[in-house]
């Protein structure tokens, strides 16, 4: 049977901000959803509040809402646009939790609105441990022994049947927030309470442990007719007890009999069939004792999730749009596998290649968070790699994570053989313990002499793979042996290569230079090939040119035709600092390029974004962002081009040597990259352009840093060159905080130079994105900060149109950044940061920093003007001047649109959330409107920041005047009708204005405290902006347990006059809702076709 | 490790590494698709004199254990793997596929691009080849595998049938019929609960794997294993209620002696066939059986039931398929596989006689077809 006729439009929920749990996946999978139900005929009405996704593109969907994702706010849309159907298994955790928001408050039967792909029954069995569990029983399926809770008493008498350790689990929170495994009684009572607080239901699960079994993932599919097939089966490398997302995972499973194997086929179809997920994709996870084959299924996603992407790009079946033409009634065998075209998409993938996925961390920004690895998912990112063999992709996605290792050791970061060689006792220590760094103390062990078996012991680890990092290291040894490049045999060298080893870890070990082994190996003729991926191994012929490399016979990539090839490089894994927002600019490049009728060639190494989707590129190369393996592929397409500004700072660090290999990097050159990073050629050029620049220096010694602060003097800020993300960036206000700052910047910077600048209190910090051709220059969007300077720009948050800045001042800003971008020859996009102080009643400009590369705000920049920013800037780098492309003005924002950042605190219990130059949000959110107060309120909403509407307010300043200003915020919250609680400073200056206050004890003034009066719910809002800093101070922990209590924490001054601002707005105007195809009615098409 | 290498008729000769036993030896080379189930493909007697290739890269991870065989040896003539696993790691496992392979005689290469041998394959159909561990001298390889026996034409069948009559007891195990999944065992069972007569099969053995006959077992029959060699009159002489026509290996159109037998049984009794059983009944009711370009082998393979209109995900193994223009009035497709259009299924418009081309006792492979053997029981209600 074919698609429905009786739906028309059908209403797409998004996943809303990137957060640890839920990351670009859900942008390609909504994105493909809108494309596979577009094709069809529907009218597809979006609804996401990151604007940082292809999806939220104006041409992506029919009817595009960048709006908070709460019921309230979808009812509105459903109100608007009436669709017929909603589609809500393709945005993740956060949409199916939506669409049953909206069937529980009745909004989709008012409305007459059919769940599509999973009926609210089917979510709530799959998504209730209860009920998961009787449904299971039901069909002889074994799950883990335990019991839902709602209270610690009843916890306890669990506790008693399961035994410790026992696994504590919330329900119904995202990416396992909040699970853990608790190894005595101390533990299990403080993750239950934990977990009760956490779960939106007040639940937990209390159930046995079963730490150490196999674990595997499911990725089924199922149609109307009742047809299912598995597209394809993952394996744990680590075992149970550590979340999935933070686990290294590896397809197909590697371990399985074939009867084990259809063991779990057939579980899984059961499963898939109790639940009632009637059309589309789910991920079941399993469970298997290693010594007697006793399986248990863990649970069950009756939606596309994480590994579904995962799944997806290690089969080169598209779930996500497979599974949004199922939900309209299509049948599997009535598609066909894009990849072949000849055949059905009715059967099940069949790999001849081994695919890892290794989770990329971000625990140096938390440094008070504990980096041990459990059930609640830690890692904001992924790699994955393709090889022939196990060892070949796990080498490549070692050397993919981007952390510094160029595989499984033999590097930089190899401690083996050097004064810090770990012992034994600390090897066996670091191996029992799993943790981001667990990886290289497996080879530790095995260059130890630690047997399989014994490793196994302590990891529960597969023997096959244990055995697989044996034979890496053994390879490694003959390679040692040889003593010298020259006395390696050409089979040994190419074994190595087989075997994964880069040419980096190569040059390691023969102790010469990497582009000495390359040069060798080359002149051997041991070259990568690449075989594709077609989801039939080799049994059809591929049509989609989806390549990783290898190092065999055969070489599959097509020949150069007549048209042009530019090879786009990507940002690799998801981290702090980049992510999606560059994701975004690659996959617009492709489509600038593809519209220039140029061969668009995407290189990236993250399974969960859009731009390593099959069909977004010409040609697609999964391979990891280094050096060689850009190289090599270069050499077999000879690219006539290489774009380097748009994936972040990934491609960036590569730009030089890729350029001295010879190739031909586009747009603005790698000389000018250097320039704007050279801060003494870039000193000179602001003092030629009359531009002011506060006081700087640069330090490559611990002296010089030391001569040159005493010269800037304080406050200032220190930090590393080269780094993006603001690592290790601090505010120093003494010669105290300097001495300890400096020395770790010195760590970080790797030898590179640390910077030192005077800090400007108070000012007023402004992003400019702008493109220039070399000659015109375009001024995208002036984008305002709320918080002042010195909070990183990619943590603040910021307006489009700048709303207290004079319209001499954005003038100038313009003027500025346009004698930058010209006078750097930028050919493309740059980012200028500024500072605004106000000095002597005049607004002053400084310019802070200038980064001629597409920074994190493009997408936002993009969304908030209609002006599509990524792909003008593409074509000009590929020589299309702005002119040519007919644009000849800077874009003006027709209504007001607030970018606020998502932080992932809840993640990592008793960190300090008090915001600074370090980069530590994950994503983002925005809110549109014609006013500045709603729209940020909007963007509250939207970021999950519940703003109340009566209770108590906790207000706490630190400096004088601090507390004047508050008294001003403390009236407008009173004249709301809030009642306002402080400590006695603070209580004392609002008192003296004759405002009620009450005033509330100080941690150490015994109880009941602040605390205290958070966990009995007594507190809905707390402003609190900071002295010290640091988890260890009151003020931190304060701030701390209000992320544990769920309640919202301003910590600046200017955060809180908008949150008052939006307060007030929310009063006096209901939230109404936009498409952004009606605010931007014609959505830069003119421009395009040109 | 020491050398070996595989030659292809077309000259392309592989280097790679030795595994297994030594020795050189020569045959079809074909490719199968599947991730897991390499042992039960190792038992399969219908590889007989196939050298083959597997797709998936890595293999002999799980070890080899001695429940999950086919038939009472290893069948191919030669193995070959991109990367086989030195250490067998599952809790069944009782050895290595490397030993496994030395003890039977079978040659192993791997460390070769088996990706590419697959797309030559693919593109030229397959070819007779030659695995040798001894001879490496590409000339000598080359025209060993130009002379090496084509699969056409030739009897294998009498190679593999098991010398006399044998009742089977075996039944599959209970953990591997999930109930209400499959469609399979605990649903034949209770189709056969509460009937008063145990049917008697008599399975005809051209190689069959066993996992067929552990299947009659389950479904309640009483099974007779006897010789596919077997005469018309010592088949009924058993007196069965239905026979099964097993799998096999090889070309069907040699095997007179089988078509002969079973164009005596249809009408009959009933018969139902698999794979080559498949086959010799399409030849036995007068159609015509082809060479596939290269064959399906795999567990991936989607079949469509044209009565039900239900897909089923099937293990193939074969070579030769029933060419649709030759069939006769009297035989109805039932089954179609959705990558090539190419008859699965079969049915005798007039007489209790069925077939599929694919594998519905999976091993290795998926269990969506294991309802087909309560199908045949319903034959003989």
């Amino acid at each position: 049977m074919p698609r429905r006729d009786d739906l028309k439009t059908i209403l797409l929920l998004g996943s809303g901000p990137i957060v640890i749990g839920q990351a670009c996946e859900f942008d390609y999978s909504g994105t493909q959803a809108c494309k596979g139900l577009r094709e069809d005929g529907y009218r597809v009405v979006l609804v996401n509040s990151n604007p940082a996704t292809i999806m939220t593109d104006p041409e992506t969907a029919d009817r595009t809402y960048i709006e908070p994702l709460t019921w309230q706010v979808i009812e509105k849309v459903i109100e608007i646009e009436r669709p017929d159907a909603l589609l809500p298994t393709l945005g993740g955790q956060t949409a199916l939790n939506l669409a049953m928001d909206l069937d529980r408050h009745g909004v989709l039967q008012r409305y007459g609105v059919e769940m599509i792909g999973a009926k609210a029954d089917a979510i709530r069995r799959a998504e209730d441990r209860e009920a998961f569990k009787t449904t299971m029983d039901s069909i002889g399926l074994e799950t883990c022994c335990g019991k839902t809770v709602k209270s610690l008493a009843e916890a306890r008498e669990v506790l008693r049947e399961v035994g410790l350790p026992a696994v504590i689990r919330p329900s119904f929170t995202l990416g396992g927030s909040g699970s853990g495994v608790a190894f005595n009684r101390e533990e299990f009572d403080q993750k239950v309470a934990r977990g009760l607080d956490l779960s939106p239901v007040g639940e937990v699960l209390v159930e046995e442990s079963i730490l150490g079994w196999k674990e595997y993932e499911m990725e089924v599919m199922r149609d109307a007719d009742d047809n299912a097939v598995i597209i394809c089966s993952i394996e744990n490398f680590d075992p149970c007890g550590i979340h999935t997302g933070d686990s290294i995972t590896v397809a197909p499973a590697m371990t399985l009999t074939d009867k084990q194997y259809q063991r779990m086929r057939d579980a899984s179809f059961a499963v898939i069939r109790a639940i009632g997920v009637e059309t589309g994709g789910s991920n079941i996870q399993f469970a298997v004792h290693p010594t007697n084959g006793r399986m248990i299924v863990i649970e069950m996603n009756p939606r596309v999730s994480r590994s579904s992407a995962l799944a997806s790009k290690a089969t080169g079946f598209p779930i996500a749009k497979i599974a949004a033409k199922l939900a309209v009634g299509w049948r599997l065998h009535e598609l066909p596998n894009d990849i072949t075209k000849k055949t059905k998409a009715c059967f099940e993938p069949s790999i001849d290649y081994c695919v890892v996925k290794i989770p990329r961390f971000a625990f140096e920004k938390f440094p008070e968070a504990d980096s041990r690895l459990s059930t609640q998912m830690k890692s904001v990112g992924e790699t994955m790699a393709i090889g022939r063999t196990f060892k070949e992709a796990f080498q490549k996605a070692l050397r993919g994570l981007e952390v510094g290792s160029f595989g499984f050791g033999c590097d930089g970061k190899d401690l083996w053989g050097t004064p810090a060689e770990p012992s034994i006792d600390d090897i066996r220590a670091r191996v029992a313990t799993p943790d981001p760094d667990r990886v290289w103390y497996l080879r530790y062990a095995v260059k130890a002499g630690m047997t399989i078996d014994e490793i196994h012991e302590l990891t529960a680890i597969d023997r096959w793979f244990l055995d697989q990092l044996v034979q890496i290291v053994e390879t490694e040894s003959l390679l040692r042996t040889c003593g010298s490049l020259g006395a390696t045999e050409d089979s040994l060298l190419r074994a190595a290569k087989q075997d994964g080893f880069s040419d980096r870890q190569l040059a390691t070990i023969f102790g010469c230079a990497e582009l000495e082994v390359r040069a060798d190996r080359k002149r051997r003729g041991i070259l990568a090939t690449y075989k594709a991926v077609d989801t039939c191994a080799a049994e059809f012929e591929a049509s989609t040119p989806y390549f990783y490399s290898t190092w065999e016979e055969e070489d599959e990539t097509p020949p150069k035709g007549s048209k042009k090839r530019v090879m786009i490089l990507g940002g690799g894994p998801n981290r702090i600092g980049q992510g999606i927002e560059f994701d975004y600019c690659c996959c617009h490049a492709s489509f600038a390029l593809r519209e220039m009728g140029i061969e668009s060639v995407m290189v990236n190494s993250n399974p969960e974004t859009v731009s390593t989707d099959y069909d977004t590129s010409d040609m697609l190369f999964f391979e990891p962002l280094t050096c060689e393996d850009v190289l090599n592929i270069a050499d077999r397409i000879a690219p006539d081009g290489v774009i380097v500004q748009l994936g972040g700072q990934t491609p960036l660090n590569l730009a030089r040597a890729l350029a001295s290999a010879g190739l031909p990097i586009i747009g603005t050159s790698v000389d000018t990259i250097e320039e704007a990073e050279d801060r003494e050629k870039f000193r000179n050029l602001l003092e030629r352009l009359s531009l002011r620049q506060p006081a700087s220096g640069i330090a490559r010694t611990l002296e010089q840093a030391r001569r040159e602060v005493a010269r800037i003097g304080f406050p200032s800020l220190v930090r590393p060159s080269y780094v993006l993300g603001g690592r290790a960036m601090e505010i120093c206000y003494d010669q105290s905080q300097f001495e300890r700052y400096v020395a770790e910047a010195f760590v970080v910077a790797q030898g590179q130079p640390v910077l030192i600048d005077r800090f400007l209190e108070d000012a007023i910090e402004v992003d400019v994105d702008c493109i220039c051709d070399g000659r015109d220059v375009i001024v995208a969007g002036v984008m305002e900060h709320i918080e002042e300077a010195g909070v990183h720009s990619g943590d603040s948050a910021c307006v489009i149109p700048p709303h207290s800045l004079s319209p001499s001042v954005v003038a100038s800003i313009k003027e500025a950044a346009t004698a930058l971008a010209r006078s750097l020859r930028v050919v493309g996009l740059m980012n200028v940061q500024f500072a605004v102080k106000r000095e002597d009643g005049e607004q002053t400009l400084y310019v802070i920093e200038v980064n001629p590369r597409a920074s994190r705000t493009v997408p936002f920049v993009a969304k908030a003007t209609g002006f599509p920013v990524a792909k003008v800037a593409v074509k000009v780098m590929a020589g299309m001047s702005l002119r040519e492309q007919g644009i000849t003005t800077d874009p003006i924002p027709s209504h007001i649109s607030v970018k606020e950042s998502v932080f992932p605190f809840v993640k990592f219990a008793g960190v300090d959330i008090v915001l600074g130059p370090e980069m530590r949000s994950t994503g983002e959110v925005m809110g549109v409107s014609d006013r500045l107060s709603i729209a940020f309120a909007k963007s509250q909403i939207a970021a999950g920041i519940v703003l109340p509407e009566k209770g108590r307010i906790f207000v706490s300043v630190a400096s004088r005047q601090a507390k004047e200003a508050m008294v001003e915020i403390s009236r407008k919250l009173i004249a709301m009708g809030f009642e306002l609680l402080a400590t006695s400073g603070t209580a004392k200056t609002i008192a003296d204005a004759g405002l009620p206050v009450e005033v509330v004890k100080k941690l150490q003034e015994g109880h009941p405290n602040l605390i205290d009066h958070l966990i009995d719910g007594r507190v809905q809002l707390i402003m609190n902006t900071p002295r010290g800093k640091g988890a260890r101070t009151d003020e931190g922990r304060i701030r701390a347990a209000s992320v544990l209590y769920g309640v919202p924490c301003i910590t600046t001054l200017p955060a809180a006059d908008a949150v008052v601002l939006a307060m007030e707005a929310m009063r006096d105007e209901p939230l109404s809702v936009q498409a952004l195809q009606d605010r931007f009615p014609k959505p830069a098409q003119t421009q395009e076709r040109l | 490790m020491a050398k070996a290498a595989l030659a292809l008729e077309d000259g392309t000769v592989y280097y790679g590494d030795h595994f297994g036993a030594t020795g050189t030896v020569s045959g079809e080379v074909c490719f199968n698709t599947s991730l897991v189930g390499y042992q039960e493909i190792l038992t399969d007697p219908s590889y007989r004199g196939q050298i083959l290739a597997m797709t998936a890269p890595e293999i002999g991870n799980y070890g080899v254990n001695p429940n999950d065989v086919e038939s009472g040896r290893l069948q191919l003539s030669g193995f070959v793997v991109r990367h086989a696993s030195r250490i067998a790691s599952n809790f069944t496992a009782t050895g290595t596929i490397g030993d496994y392979l030395a003890d039977a005689g079978v040659v192993g290469i791997q460390g070769i691009d088996t990706r590419s041998l697959v797309r030559r394959l693919r593109m030229r159909g397959v070819m007779t080849g030659v695995l040798s561990s001894e001879v490496l001298e590409s000339e000598k390889l080359i025209q060993k595998a130009q002379n090496a026996l084509s699969l056409a034409g030739r009897d294998l069948v009498r190679e593999v049938v098991p010398s006399g009559i044998s009742q089977w007891n075996e039944k599959i195990d209970p953990i591997d019929l999930v109930a209400g999944v499959t469609g399979g065992g605990e649903a034949q069972e209770q189709n056969y609960a509460g009937r008063e007569k145990q049917n008697h099969v008599v399975a005809l053995d051209y190689g069959m794997k066993w996992n067929i006959a552990r299947h009659l077992a389950s479904a309640g029959y009483r099974v007779t294993v006897m010789p596919g060699t077997s005469t018309i009159a010592e088949v009924l002489a058993q007196k069965p209620d239905g026979v099964f026509l097993s799998n096999g290996p090889g070309d069907p159109e040699p095997l007179a002696y089988a078509i002969k037998t079973v164009a005596s049984l249809v009408g009959k009794v009933p018969v139902y066939g698999i794979c080559l059983g498949h086959q010799l009944l399409a030849l036995a009711c007068g159609a015509k059986t082809f060479k596939l370009k290269f064959g399906h082998r795999g567990a991936n393979q989607p079949v469509m039931d044209l009565d039900t209109g239900k897909i089923e995900i099937t293990s193939q193994n074969h070579g030769f398929a029933v060419d649709e223009s030759s069939l006769p009035p009297e035989l109805v497709v039932t089954h179609r596989n959705l990558n090539d259009d190419t008859i699965e299924g079969l049915r005798h418009r007039f007489a209790a006689a069925a077939s599929v081309q694919y594998h519905p006792e999976a091993a290795s492979g998926p269990h969506d077809a294991t309802h087909l053997f309560a199908r045949f029981g319903k034959m003989m209600a």
